[in-house]
């Protein structure tokens, strides 16, 4: 589920100052100097040590230290620079064959030993209402290691100045265009954490993650009317250099309605896009509602392919531990026994993957210490495989998990997340112009709009940010009030081609959320675009009082 | 060391503000316990304890600001603070909507905090999991749920004298109960600020009640139908709504209550004359802090008189714009009801559908504040008033501005969290004509 957890952080009050708005290295030393991994390893053993003497038959230990920074402008000011740092302990065991987790933020021994006993204690207390033990599939220790994010350019080391002065271009750029309000905002994340447990791993990780999300708002003040078009830029894991815009990093869409980008963006062009883009939406067409060809470009289809098939393979949500919040699944374990459910056409291949460079589920460890990997979720349309992680390996057959375990920070449990879901691209060359050239009646739709599935994720409708008509083969114009909604597996089974590999991209949702309490993690989804026959449109325009 | 004392948090602010060499010095204290238990397929799968603690420290010379927080309360940890907040605020820009800390100003405390909830031990909480736990598994069926509470203070303080601090408690418990064979579902909401208004069992039974009667659920062609929504049905779509009574917004075209030209819907009737919808901090039920987040006062504001849109929300530096007076931003929303039960509400309705629950509410357009969304884990089609068939679930698409414009009756409220909402909210169950649901989910 996307949830709206980064408006609240946007509105938010400011958080922890600890770097530099405006140049000076005032604490930038502290940022870029992390904790000594020996230092961690000592805390870390210390923890294992106390778990292990109270009773515990397993611990880990995830040592971390969070690092924030979102700027937030609106127009040509700058509303907020809120930076903000969290470090601590959290500490998870297995005892009597039940979980136990604690967290602290006291980095004593003494605090962490506490903390490791009360996690033992916790366990005990929920062993009592456990049916079956805790069975872990078999991780190999690998002793002490490192990984970080490939990033060039560093966004802690970055004068704050340059990046407000960039967002408040892309406003200024989208105002000249023709919005009439502009907002530019910078989410830049680094998570130092250091993973420990008793099969004898001590990974030293270092992750960041960044997203630039741009909104232009027109209004019509004659009529009253007021449309909105949001930034066609994706989340990446990287450094700052993904605001070096290249040249090769661009990519024309089909008809030549709009730019959109791969490997870097150009924030400041599609903010000037955007402008335009907003204001005409004013006058578009509305659509009238009946079935289309929808031919979807990835800025817009990853979101589409995170809520059908990203969430819906959950293997937790499968078993019904999301059942009170996020839901359970359509994809139920016996659709996936009979290994001939047809989940898509033929030609759909879903492939996880915590390796792609850029996304943002790229990491060398999950947060149970096991390696990245890659491996098949749809192939050739059937369901093959789930997402898991190492207490449900066995259920489904699996030695090994996939490495699909999270928590959204040190204080918080780590359980089962999405890995990067990603559609492989077409096997045949063909292009987007190719693919509109084949759809008598159609609907080209970009970016992301509004989402909503239900808690099996059958029903689901979708809306975007651009959509534009096409008519025996040529796009012909804009439209506005368009939501397409259809079943999962009729939609993914009406797919009727996918553009080759030179059109894959990704997309990318930043604050997913899942669990009680709520976590939020970061998730990549790559595709080419895609064209769906016979899809049902309907039109969201409404008047009220 | 999470839960501070009034005497406690002074000594930190007045600590911060003879520290400061700034023109003025904001603070702002808080702290919680958070503890839960989570539980599913009939066994716990998590519980915790959550402890934090932050000071933040925001300075200002002229329009310049800075911010800094720390978790740290040491005299060291806290210069560092004020410190790093003033180097922050030295090398800002102006901020041209900036807006002075507010007057010293004596809050009005509200009734925000109760002991017995702030008692509530893991035994507690690993009980109100048993109940549902132990009662589904007598009858075969299957739980999952989350019962999580909350005891926090907050303290606000700035250099021209102003200072606030109040305790408040809280708890959530949420319970889905599903058959072994998933053909049905029922759930349970249930917030409090008192402990000793929670009957876990109670609310175990009705979620184990829903899920039995919600068995092979028919078809029923979408379309418009009269709906009887339960609180927790409409409080995500009140809250999105409620969004854009931001006047700022309204004044520049970017809400449901902008005019053509430039105006904004202020005195005009968009609502039944049933309606009626205020926030105030000292409401017995849902009472809330009462400052807001830029420790602003609250008061008591009519949003919704009679149907008219009465009040909106101005923030301080838009109410300098526009000459008029800021008041604290709501912290809860209240719906006026009546005594009926919900039960009351189905015997007086010849056809309709009966809603527990929403879900996966979005915006589909701003302008009309047309929302998606599903109904879920208990959907029953009612006739010459009563409850004949659990029915498949909908999607729909419809504006709460035109749900609240087809009110045909309104039951009693009920003190419910909502599930993406930032208010505690005091909402009535309702029955609605012409809801419009658009297509079936077979999600069950």
């Amino acid at each position: 589920m996307e949830r709206r957890k980064f408006l609240q952080i946007g509105a938010g009050t400011a958080g922890a100052m600890l770097i530099p708005v405006f140049g000076n290295a005032i604490a930038a030393e502290d940022l870029l100097k992390p904790m000594a991994a020996s230092a961690k390893k000592v805390l870390a053993d210390t923890a294992m040590g106390a778990a292990t003497q109270a009773g515990a038959s397993y611990c880990d230990v995830r040592i971390g230290r969070y690092l924030n920074q979102f700027i937030i402008t609106r127009d040509l000011n700058v509303e907020s620079i809120n930076n903000t740092e969290s470090s601590g302990v959290g500490i998870r065991v297995i005892a009597d064959g039940a979980y136990g987790f604690a967290s602290t933020n006291s980095m004593t021994p003494d605090g962490i030993a506490q903390a490791a006993r009360q996690a033992v204690a916790i366990a005990k207390a929920n062993a009592k209402l456990q049916t079956e033990p805790v069975r872990l599939a078999p991780v190999k220790g690998v002793g002490e290691v490192a990984w970080a994010t490939p990033i060039v350019k560093d966004w802690r080391t970055l004068p704050v100045k340059e990046k407000a002065d960039m967002l408040i271009a892309a406003n200024k750029a989208g105002l000249d265009a023709g919005a009439n309000f502009m907002t530019a905002s910078l989410f830049q994340i680094n998570q130092q954490k250091y993973f420990a447990s008793t099969d004898g791993s001590y990974i030293d990780q270092d992750i960041h993650r960044l997203w630039a999300p741009i909104n232009a708002t027109a209004v019509d003040q004659k009529t009253g009317k007021f449309r909105s078009r949001g930034g066609l830029g994706a989340p990446a894991s990287m450094g700052y250099e993904y605001f070096d815009a290249k040249a090769a990093d661009k990519v024309r869409a089909a008809g030549g309605v709009t730019t959109l980008y791969t490997r870097s963006y150009d924030i400041v062009e599609d903010a000037r896009l955007a402008g335009k883009q907003a204001r005409e939406k004013l006058t578009a067409k509305s659509v009238e509602p009946g079935k289309y060809d929808l031919v979807l470009s990835p800025e817009h289809l990853f979101l589409t392919i995170h809520e059908n098939v990203g969430h819906p393979t959950e293997l937790d949500r499968v078993l019904g531990y999301e059942a009170n919040y996020a839901g359970t699944s359509f994809a139920g374990l016996d659709k996936w026994q009979t290994k001939k459910f047809k989940y898509g056409a033929e030609r759909v291949n879903f492939v996880a993957d915590r390796t792609t460079p850029g996304s943002l589920g790229l990491i060398g460890y999950d947060d149970e210490g096991v390696p990245a990997k890659k491996w098949d979720i749809i192939r050739d349309g059937i369901l093959v495989n789930y997402q898991a992680t190492r207490d449900q390996a066995h259920i489904i057959g699996e030695k090994e998990s996939h490495g699909c375990s999270y928590a959204d920070s040190w204080s918080t449990v780590q359980f089962q997340r999405m890995p990067n879901v990603s559609l492989e691209p077409g096997k045949a060359r063909l292009t987007p112009d190719e693919m509109v050239q084949d759809v008598k009646k159609g609907i080209y739709i970009l970016g992301r709009g509004s989402y909503s599935i239900d808690q099996q994720r059958y029903n689901f409708q979708f809306g975007g940010t651009l959509y534009y008509e096409i008519k025996n083969g040529k796009i012909t114009g804009p439209l506005e009030d368009v939501a397409y909604q259809a079943n999962t597996q009729e939609f993914w089974n009406a797919c009727s081609a996918i553009c080759d590999e030179r059109d894959w991209r990704m997309g990318g949702s930043f604050f997913d959320g899942k669990g009680q309490p709520s976590q939020v993690s970061a998730v990549s989804h790559g595709s080419s675009t895609t064209r769906f026959n016979g899809i049902n449109v309907i039109n969201t325009a409404r008047k009220i009082g | 060391m999470s839960i501070l004392t009034q005497e406690q948090t002074k000594k930190i602010s007045d600590r911060v503000m003879s520290l400061t060499k700034a023109d003025e010095c904001i603070v702002n204290i808080e702290g919680s316990t958070i503890g839960n238990i989570r539980f599913a397929r009939n066994a716990v799968s998590t519980a915790g304890l959550a402890d934090d603690t932050r000071v933040q420290v925001q300075v200002a010379f002229g329009k310049k600001q800075g911010t800094a927080t720390i978790n740290e309360f040491d005299d060291k940890s806290i210069e560092r603070a004020v410190r790093r907040a003033e180097d922050l605020a030295k090398l800002a820009p102006d901020n041209p909507e900036f807006i002075p800390a507010i007057a010293k100003t004596a809050y009005k405390p509200s009734d925000t905090f109760v002991q017995k909830t702030a008692d509530i031990d893991p035994e507690y909480r690993a009980q109100a999991a048993a109940y549902a736990i132990e009662g589904c598994r007598k009858r075969g069926l299957v739980s999952a749920g989350f019962f999580t509470d909350r005891t926090s203070f907050e303290t606000v303080a700035n250099s021209n004298g102003l200072f606030g601090h109040q305790a408040s408690t809280s708890l959530d418990f949420t319970l889905t109960v599903r058959t072994e064979d998933g053909r049905g579902s029922g759930w349970v909401k249930r917030s409090a600020r008192d402990v000793s208004k929670f009957d876990p069992r109670e609310a175990a039974e009705i979620a184990i009640e829903k899920a039995l009667r919600s068995v092979d659920a028919k078809a029923l062609e979408p379309g418009r139908y009269t709906v009887i929504m339960e609180p927790a049905a409409t409080s995500d779509l009140l809250s999105f709504m409620l969004g854009g009574f931001d006047a700022r917004r309204a004044d520049e075209g970017r809400s449901f209550l902008s005019k053509a030209g430039g105006k904004n819907r202020l005195g005009d009737k968009l609502f039944d004359s049933q309606v009626n919808i205020w926030s105030d901090p000292w409401d017995k039920d849902v009472a809330v802090l009462p400052w807001d987040e830029n420790m602003l006062p609250r008061e008591r504001v009519e949003l919704v008189k009679d149907g008219k849109i009465n009040a909106l929300d101005y923030s301080r530096f838009w109410a300098q714009q526009k000459n008029q007076r800021a008041v604290g931003a709501a912290g809860n929303i209240i719906m006026a009801g009546t005594n009926k039960t919900t039960e009351e509400l189905i015997a007086n309705t010849k056809k309709g559908v009966l809603v527990t629950r929403t879900w996966y509410i979005r915006m589909v357009d701003p302008q009309s504040v047309l929302l998606t969304g599903l109904t879920r884990d208990g959907t029953f089609y009612v006739e010459n008033g009563k409850i004949k068939h659990p029915i498949k679930n909908f999607r729909f698409n419809e504006s709460p501005v035109s749900m609240l414009n087809n009110i045909e009756e309104i039951g009693k409220p009920v003190v419910i969290g909502a599930d993406e909402a930032r208010y505690s909210m005091l909402i009535p169950s309702m029955k609605i004509r012409d809801f419009n649901f658009t297509s079936l989910s077979d999600a069950v």
